[in-house]
């Protein structure tokens, strides 16, 4: 049975957000194809992982655990992973689009020559039709992309290789638990027939991970500031308005390029997708590559002065003027009228 | 370590961050002609890590590799003026439309061909963003790939590098020959060296002689020749490359049409703003 299945990145010990995200979508998935939902995790003492997973409507955890997979190391996992892949030959997999699964999936991809879609913003089923041999691929996955600086949005499929694989980043899906008594199978993988010696060049001498500092995605408002914002320094009154109501500041990809604003502040396809409550666009253009991040806020005010910033359709409030007038002018009515 | 070999990986992109509105024709697609095209950036990055092996150790040699049409021959110069001994253009028709495995096929037989210990890249291009093709050109070769290098030096035989993941710092040691992609964190490349400029100035591809005529004097005025590859140079299978080598197709292309809302329009008076944030104390959106 060709099946979906998710690697499942482990985050201190505990299944990662964006792979819970991408089994709640891969169950859906798996609903419309007919087919089993199949998670694949690897690491070093993960005794139980799997009772983590099953809520999610997964019917097989296959389980690599062995020291030597303790940390993501590109060449053990790549071996584990295209080793259960030709054995149970699945339709799609998908992977996270994070540090480690951008440096897995392209190396697993071109191992078993499968093609790759990375980044996707929506994952759909449908058919496909080529006019030039009159085919219609039934059922394809359909990943579906920003491309080109975001300027156009492409759906690409996978119609002769298989699996069907993409990475999706965190936040982009919904997590959800499908049924909290579910249970479905748990599989050992045999690490040992699968990783070769030569796998073991690349050693690591030292890690260093730091705490999530800024966490914009679970914030209630956010305060976004664009290239439009002119320099580091005026995003100092974004940080005044986001304190002042309780949120956190975000950026577009080109303040973040600029340098007015730190990589993890980053709203957008290659950033953090948000839904906050309230989001305020300030001198942000709106190219699909910022939206496609943020376009599901509860409500968005836009502040810039120009009139056909594409930021204003999606908006539901558009102040057309100088965010360096409209944001004190924010925290002083907001001040003069919250209680 | 002295005398190694190393191949940069570059790509010419077009500079996705200063798009205009008339960047996309009525059709939905990409109007290229108006895009400057540019070195793609983190690829600066990694040539910048290569320069500085070439300076810390012995008889190191850089070449730049690049695929794309005859203009791209414009990066390997771009190269060369920073200080890449040499560089060679991968172009054909045949490898027009290729996905990123498709691509990686090619670079990695151009690899090949040019017998290197080390390669480095960029982490990824800012046309496609999808950082793909250095793991995936890695695997087409059978070495060992390190993504995302911030900075790197030798111990004895062994490269060792700090790499930046996006919740921390990880060191590797790793053995060559190996692929190295280089993130944007890493140092900015050096500029341009006035005295290679002029030494490379007129350096062009024997396509480029032919077919720019304004070029004519470049022809008497530099007698260095870019080196330029097809497919038959580098041995490759055409099946593998161009449309036909691509897993991936594209079924369809959008050209982005919001969905408009029904705004509310204010102007910047204090009246406005006051009534606004009224409106949102009301329905509890903030407060």
């Amino acid at each position: 049975m060709n099946n979906l299945i998710v690697f499942c990145e482990l985050d201190e010990g505990r299944p990662a957000d964006v792979s819970l995200e991408l089994l709640t979508r891969g169950r859906s998935l798996a609903n419309t194809l007919g087919c089993r939902l199949e998670a694949v995790v690897l690491g070093s003492g993960l005794e139980g992982i799997e009772n983590e997973l099953f809520p999610y409507g997964v019917d097989v955890v296959h389980v690599a655990d062995d020291p030597v997979l303790e940390h993501y190391r590109t060449m053990p996992y790549t071996s584990v992973i295209t080793g259960l892949f030709r054995q149970e030959k699945p339709q799609i997999a998908l992977m996270g689009a994070t540090s480690t699964g951008r440096d897995l999936g392209p190396r697993v991809s071109s191992l078993l020559h499968s093609g790759l879609t990375a980044d996707c913003t929506s994952l759909e089923i449908g058919d496909h039709y080529v006019s030039k041999t009159d085919t219609t691929y039934k059922n394809l996955l359909y990943q579906i992309r920003p491309a080109f600086g975001g300027n156009i949005i492409a759906t690409i499929v996978n119609p002769d290789h298989r699996p069907q694989m993409a990475t999706v980043r965190e936040g982009v899906m919904k997590r959800e638990i499908a049924d909290k008594n579910y249970r479905g199978e748990l599989r050992k993988i045999d690490v040992a027939s699968f990783i070769r010696p030569e796998d073991l060049a690349v050693e690591i001498i030292e890690r260093h991970m730091e705490a999530r500092k800024v966490d914009i995605k679970s914030a209630r408002i956010i305060v976004s500031g664009g290239y439009g914002m002119g320099s580091k320094e005026n995003f100092a009154m974004l940080y005044e308005l986001a304190s002042v109501l309780g949120g956190e500041v975000g950026a577009s990809r080109a303040a973040v390029d600029a340098g007015f604003a730190g990589h993890e502040r980053q709203v957008g396809q290659t950033g953090v997708t948000v839904r906050p409550k309230l989001y305020i666009a300030c001198g942000i253009s709106g190219q699909i590559q910022h939206t496609a991040g943020m376009n599901q806020s509860g409500k968005i005010i836009a502040i810039n002065n120009d009139p056909v910033a594409p930021i204003n359709t999606i908006a539901d409030y558009v102040i057309n003027g100088d965010v360096a007038t409209v944001i004190p002018k924010l925290i002083k009515y907001y001040k003069a009228n919250a209680r | 370590m002295n005398g190694i070999k190393i191949v940069v990986l570059a790509k010419q992109v077009p500079d996705t961050r200063n798009v205009g509105p008339d960047a996309m024709k009525a059709d939905g697609t990409v109007n290229r002609s108006v895009l400057p095209a540019i070195f793609n950036p983190e690829d600066l990055n990694a040539l910048e890590q290569a320069l500085r092996i070439k300076e810390r150790y012995e008889g190191v040699t850089v070449t730049l590799l690049t695929m794309g049409p005859v203009r791209a021959a414009e990066i390997i110069r771009e190269g060369l003026y920073r200080g890449a001994d040499d560089g060679v253009l991968l172009t054909d028709r045949a490898f027009a439309g290729s996905d990123t495995l498709a691509t990686s096929y090619a670079l990695a037989l151009a690899v090949r061909r040019l017998a290197p210990d080390l390669v480095i890249g960029g982490r990824q291009a800012i046309d496609g963003d999808t950082a793909q093709v250095g793991p995936q050109v890695a695997e087409k070769l059978g070495w060992p790939q390190v993504t995302y290098a911030e900075e790197m030096h030798f111990e004895g035989d062994k490269l060792i590098i700090r790499r930046r993941l996006e919740r921390g710092v990880e060191t590797v040691s790793a053995p060559l020959p190996l692929v190295v992609t280089v993130n944007g964190t890493a140092p900015a490349c050096r500029y341009r060296n006035a005295r290679l400029v002029m030494k490379y100035k007129y350096a062009r591809t024997d396509t480029e002689l032919q077919t720019e005529s304004s070029d004519y004097i470049a022809a008497g005025r530099s007698s260095i020749r870019l080196t330029e590859w097809g497919v038959d140079a580098i041995g490759a299978d055409r099946e593998q490359l161009g449309l036909s080598g691509s897993p991936t197709k594209v079924k369809e292309i959008e050209n982005i049409i919001l969905q408009a809302k029904e705004s509310k329009r204010l102007t910047s008076s204090d009246a406005d703003v006051e009534s606004l944030v009224r409106e949102l104390l009301e329905d509890h959106t903030i407060g």
